[in-house]
């Protein structure tokens, strides 16, 4: 360190022990993986060095007051800077923070720490948070989903193959007794959930009460049809905390099985709906509506995987997590590295997938990741293949618009679904096979051959903007 | 009414050669396969009554298909199941169950309503074939 580090004035963050090339990163510290985009003239290293610090204990100047700590301790430190292949100008910065740094069990403040002043900062034209290696004495702090995967299914008796679900269409505008009408004939068809959209909450067309009461005729009268659990994604989602449990709680007297929550409403309030699911027996489904925003450029923002992780500490039971097929940007490896991060106990790096660090959850249960947006029963084969068998495919549009009606477009993807998993368990090549398996399926369901007549070979077939860097990135 | 519980509901019945495809998927992952019966289809019955114990160390699917069939020979009028168990750690739950047998005739379910203060409602669903003692549902003559 140089001998002039306490001098008055402004030095360099390199110079102030923000990087550190030989640290060595302990089992306990959280490490990030940054994208950084230098401004002209900034070495890579200093940039890596700033966003250390200014993530931690740094500011612009030299501080004597530094002195009355043991400054060492609580200095992140940047301990490698690798140019990104095949990108221009774009480094990984990957830096290293103290567990001491963080409040136990604390998203907001993780949050606010290493995504808090550093992504406005002037030195770097660009930041992106890419991933985090969440260490497992932080992960035991949290709780983790109310219920995870598997006492999801224990809870609903639905095993061996993926959910089913679909969004309310239209999106708003339905009165409450309409809406539960479009609720009842999905679920009496065979799937297993619907939804609120995510901007559904109480409006002036449809007051929250309202759709309660009529959707919980729906979901009751579709058990009594199917012999079924059938559930419905009741959105909470509202002003204020007090709005939200008054809503939960309706929900709970009227015997739902579910409630659903926006990411809008920010980390505070979800781990909040998270603890009175777990203390309810609510599933919690959790919309991540706005976060394109800030997760889909490749070169600003944060990638929807770090999203993953804090939601998956913090606690929700299903999260939306991309679909690969569907209309709604989803690179396969990116959306595969997001499901491995919510489902598995143990992701191993995987540069193909963007993964940047072995992630162990330790026995935290897995999240129910959620496809939504733009599929339909013709691409089951693909969903079945991308997607795999936890996951609930959400078929809106692709169960509403079904031109014989809203319960035979139900059946179609329940068919299929069953017909995909059937078929793969018999050892077939499904996916080559796929579209031979539902023709077949279909000669027994009328209203399957109707949704492949309809939208057989729609496809939406643009690339992505947020790719790995091991894979060829479209020019923005 | 046709109950939709399991994982094949939707599609025609499993013939016997189908669900033995099913069960040496099972095998092959070395899942414990378990043939259940019940009277009581109600959704939230989990507790379907044991024809013996899970075979863990089934050697292949015509066994299980064996047991399938005695089952059904001896409870024609109850539902059965067959589950495969996945004990491996982080799953230690089912796998794939579904039905393998159903009764000549399913009468479905009876939705009760409880209608309560401010338009609230309290929702029973009960199988019809529960006003009757078990044993004696689904039109099974008494033992």
């Amino acid at each position: 360190m140089a001998k002039d580090r306490w001098n008055a004035g402004v030095i360099p963050y390199a110079e102030m022990g923000y990087y550190q090339p030989d640290y060595q990163p302990l089992q306990t510290d959280i490490l990030a993986a940054f994208r950084v985009t230098p401004q002209p003239g900034v070495p890579p290293e200093e940039a890596g060095a700033a966003v250390a610090g200014e993530s931690s204990t740094a500011t612009w100047t030299v501080v004597w007051t530094d002195r009355l700590t043991a400054y060492e301790h609580y200095q992140a430190k940047c301990y490698r800077v690798l140019p990104a292949p095949g990108r221009d100008n774009e480094y990984i910065a990957y830096v290293a923070y103290d567990i001491d740094l963080f409040e136990e069990g604390s998203i907001p403040n993780l949050t606010s720490s290493i995504i808090g002043n550093v992504f406005g900062f002037k030195a770097l034209k660009a930041l992106r948070l890419e991933d985090l290696r969440i260490p497992l004495a932080y992960t035991k702090t949290f709780q983790g989903p109310p219920h995870g995967i598997v006492t999801e299914r224990e809870y609903l008796d639905k095993y061996g193959r993926p959910l089913l679900g679909a969004t309310t269409k239209p999106k708003l505008g339905l009165s409450a007794r309409n809406y539960g009408r479009v609720v009842y004939e999905a679920l009496r068809g065979g799937l297993d959930f619907t939804k609120d959209d995510e901007n559904i909450n109480s409006q002036p067309f449809m007051r929250w009460r309202d759709r309660y009461l009529f959707v919980m005729e729906a979901v009751n009268r579709a058990a009594e049809q199917t012999g079924e659990i059938k559930g419905h994604y009741l959105n909470v989602t509202a002003a204020t905390m007090e709005d939200m449990y008054e809503r939960a709680e309706f929900a709970k007297e009227l015997g739902s099985v579910v409630v659903m929550v926006d990411l809008t409403v920010g980390y505070t309030a979800l781990h909040s709906m998270s603890n009175w699911a777990r203390a309810n027996g609510m599933l919690l489904h959790l919309h991540r509506a706005g976060h394109s925003t800030y997760t889909r450029q490749k070169t600003h923002g944060v990638s929807f995987r770090v999203i993953a992780k804090w939601c998956r500490l913090l606690g929700v039971d299903h999260i939306h997590a991309g679909t690969v097929v569907g209309k709604l940007e989803g690179d396969p490896s990116t959306t595969r590295g997001y499901y491995d991060t919510c489902r598995l106990a143990n992701v191993p790096a995987a540069p193909s997938r963007g993964l940047y660090f072995d992630q162990d959850w330790g026995s935290m249960p897995g999240v129910m990741p959620v496809a939504s947006g733009g599929i339909h029963a013709g691409q089951m084969h693909q969903l079945l293949h991308y997607l795999g068998e936890d996951v609930i495919l959400q078929f809106g549009g692709g169960t509403i618009g079904h031109p014989m009606g809203v319960a035979a477009g139900a059946t179609a993807n329940r068919v299929a679904v069953e017909a995909m998993i059937k078929a793969r368990n018999e050892g077939r090549d499904y996916l080559a096979e796929g579209p031979e398996i539902l023709d077949k399926a279909a000669r027994h369901c009328a209203p399957l051959q109707a949704a492949l007549d309809t939208w057989g070979d729609i496809s939406f077939d643009y690339e992505s903007t947020d790719t790995p860097d091991a894979v060829a990135t479209p020019v923005r | 009414m046709r109950i939709t519980q399991g994982t094949f509901s939707y599609l025609p019945d499993l013939t016997d050669e189908e669900i033995k495809a099913q069960l040496q998927y099972a095998i092959d992952r070395g899942w414990a396969v378990a043939v259940e019966f019940t009277d009581d289809p109600h959704p939230r019955n989990n507790l379907w009554e044991m024809w013996g114990l899970p075979m863990f160390d089934i050697a292949d699917a015509a066994a299980g298909l064996a047991e399938i069939r005695a089952c059904r020979e001896a409870y024609p009028h109850r539902y059965v199941r067959v589950s495969a168990y996945d004990a491996s750690y982080g799953r230690q739950t089912t796998a794939l169950s579904f039905i393998v047998h159903r009764p000549p005739d399913e009468p479905g379910f009876r939705l009760d309503r409880q209608e309560a203060s401010d338009r609230r409602t309290r929702y029973t669903l009960t199988p019809y074939a529960a006003r009757q003692p078990h044993g004696r549902r689904y039109g099974e003559p008494p033992a």
